[in-house]
């Protein structure tokens, strides 16, 4: 094991391994097998209350938790980061209430959770990528009804999101939805891949690594399976299209990753650094050597 | 040279720190004992308890104290402990025409078996400040009354109704299994007591506008307040190796029962019906609010148009939660850093594009 991986930590004791009981967890990995065996459907589950607060990932906590064994090592990134307060948190719980090791290198993780970013470093088989998801309906802004939406993705009828799509081509020229980008999963569901900017979208498509959606508040779970055609929605003549950042990572010097914007001064300065700080720290360290 | 903000982990150390101290606050001042919450602050105790799903007036007093007094922080903490219960059955119904009573009021009946009893109440005094109150205070004790000749017998006004078939029916009990929504995600549309359980654990400012909004014309429901009783009733429990309820203790409920105008329909002869709330503790503002909103979401079973918030279920049930609503609201504040920039560069996009335009209409306009 490489020196990246943290000390494995000790486990709280008074709790389960990784928080939840056995039970909780067998219901949870139901709705995720089910979810597994159906692509982009979103599977209802009894989310449990947990003990950080609706939005902050609970979904995602509680598919970690059904999931991990003492063997794992876990990556918790947020917004790309593995030092953002909400990813140290939801680590650091993870660490106490399971004592498995902890990582921030992609390729080391068994398993990674995330919010709103999935990693630029390749994932290959045998990792987990683990979402969380506030909204997980696709149609949900589009039609606010529950017994509406679900009966729409029964009889894949998805022609009002479709046209949203077309009038924003209408208006602006393109498409102008720039994160939760809708995607059709192995060619049946309509699915929200997350609020991750459309930069991720293509990842999705043809992963090895299995992606796993947790939405707590909403209670649902989705996944999709290693090596599972995701498309971006779009037409012939308007085909999908990604961020392009105009220059290059200030700190790495890394093109083609995606780059937050960091205000250095009140006068107009700006620059532009990888939202993914793992792979931008191991660049700049082989760089140093 | 531009440093990557580090040390989150710190950041969160020390800032948990300063919160355990803001808790304490001034420490020359005597802390608050879970004991003097509980006894001094019981209305706010009685409300975690109803919102947190769990009757446990010492536990309730302590999440207070540890939530600094905020009510929805507390009633996460309550509903978090309460995730890690085993649960291994449900109890008997608990029978509310047994209640000890400390308070009964009737909106309808002048006088009924049983009586009116007012019990402590703020419903008759003057909103003035007393700054007696300020200084620490000895009170006179309450006055006893003698008994009533029918005290121990208070019939529910609504089962009065009923012998006469004035009232709906309130439906047997058909032995099915008790749903509850924290155990299995609510499927729509939800059953009449899975729609109790989300009004009972949702947020009581939030049932109370609703409840308004009928009083207003959205969902209207012609409400007299039958009943209202608060008072301690016992739980009972059958073990399936005895095959008999044993007793597992009391607990302080308020109970508010409201009667509505029908005018019938095809099948059903004009008559009233029910709307139904039931609180730990003294929570009577809840329980009436539950009960309005409750009859106002029967419209659709009842054959009423179904036009207002308060009467559409999918719009209550998913948003009467207090901490998921909390949660989503506040979860604004984590970061959004990588979607915002995402709107930035087509914000930027759109202005260039939108320059671009108004730049050549205004050339061609000069050209003319």
């Amino acid at each position: 094991m490489s020196a990246a991986i943290a000390q494995r930590p000790e486990r709280e004791p008074g709790y389960n391994f990784a928080y939840l009981d056995e039970g909780t967890k067998r219901m949870i990995r139901r709705a995720i097998l089910k979810a597994i065996a159906v692509p982009g459907y979103q599977v209802p589950f009894a989310s449990r209350e947990m003990p950080m607060p609706y939005g902050w990932g609970t979904g995602g906590v509680q598919v970690t938790a059904a999931i991990l064994g003492r063997s794992d090592v876990l990556k918790v990134i947020d917004q790309g980061a593995d030092d953002t307060t909400n990813a140290v948190s939801i680590r650091r719980f993870f660490a106490r209430t399971s004592g498995v090791a902890t990582t921030t290198r992609t390729a080391e993780a068994t398993i990674i959770q995330t919010r709103h970013r999935i990693p630029e470093t390749p994932l290959s088989e045998g990792q987990v990528l683990v979402y969380q998801v506030p909204i997980p309906e696709p149609l949900r802004f589009l039609e606010p009804r529950e017994t509406e939406t679900r009966q729409l993705h029964a009889l894949a009828e998805y022609g009002a999101m479709h046209v949203k799509l077309y009038e924003d081509i209408s208006r602006h020229g393109h498409i102008a939805t720039t994160y939760a980008y809708p995607v059709e999963v192995a060619g049946r569901y309509v699915m929200d891949p997350s609020p991750t900017p459309k930069f991720d979208n293509p990842k999705m498509d043809d992963c090895p690594a299995l992606q796993l959606f947790g939405a707590g508040r909403e209670r649902r779970i989705y996944a999709v399976p290693p090596y599972t055609r995701v498309r971006s929605l779009d037409f012939e003549d308007h085909p999908f299209r990604v961020q392009e950042f105009t220059q290059p990572c200030a700190l790495c010097g890394a093109s083609g990753h995606y780059l937050d914007e960091v205000v250095t001064d009140d006068s107009g300065g700006r620059m532009f650094i990888c939202s993914d700080t793992d792979i931008c720290e191991t660049r700049v360290a082989e760089a140093a050597r | 040279m531009y440093v990557a903000v580090k040390g989150g982990e710190a950041a969160i150390d020390n800032a948990h720190r300063l919160l355990a101290e803001a808790r304490r606050g001034d420490p020359a001042i005597p802390e608050l004992s879970v004991a003097q919450i509980r006894a001094q602050m019981a209305l706010l105790v009685d409300r975690v308890m109803t919102e947190g799903s769990l009757y446990d007036p010492d536990l309730a007093a302590l999440a207070l104290k540890q939530a600094r007094g905020d009510v929805v922080e507390a009633v996460f903490l309550v509903r978090a402990y309460r995730t890690t219960l085993p649960r291994f059955g449900a109890s008997v119904p608990v029978e509310t025409g047994a209640m000890t009573v400390e308070r009964r009021i009737s909106a309808t009946f002048k006088d009924l078996p049983g009586g009116q009893v007012l019990g402590p109440t703020f419903d008759y005094t003057h909103r003035l400040i007393d700054f007696a109150l300020a200084a620490e205070s000895e009170c006179e004790p309450a006055a006893e009354a003698e008994p009533r000749a029918d005290a121990g017998t208070c019939p529910r006004v609504t089962d009065l109704l009923a012998q006469d078939g004035l009232i709906e029916p309130s439906p047997a009990d058909d032995g099915a299994p008790v749903g509850d929504l924290t155990r299995e995600p609510v499927d729509y549309p939800a059953d009449r007591a899975l729609r109790l359980q989300a009004l009972a654990r949702g947020d009581e400012g939030f049932i109370l506008s609703l409840a308004y909004s009928t009083q207003r014309g959205y969902g209207r429901t012609h409400p007299f307040v039958g009943e209202i009783r608060v008072g301690a009733v016992d739980v009972a429990f059958v073990p399936e190796e005895l095959g008999f309820a044993v007793p597992l203790g009391r607990v302080r409920l308020t109970e508010c029962q409201m009667v509505n105008q029908f005018k019938g329909s095809g099948a059903a002869p004009p008559q009233f019906t029910r709307g139904y709330g039931l609180s730990f503790g003294q929570s009577e503002r809840k329980a009436m609010a539950m009960a309005l909103v409750d009859r106002a979401l029967r419209a659709e079973e009842l054959g009423e148009p179904v036009a207002s918030p308060a009467q559409d279920q999918e719009f209550v049930l998913a948003h009467c939660d207090s901490l998921q609503a909390t949660g989503f609201v506040e979860h604004l504040k984590l970061p959004h850093y990588v979607d915002f920039q995402a709107e930035l560069e087509l914000v930027r996009r759109l202005r260039a594009a939108f320059e671009e335009t108004s730049d050549a209409a205004g050339m061609q306009e000069a050209a003319e």
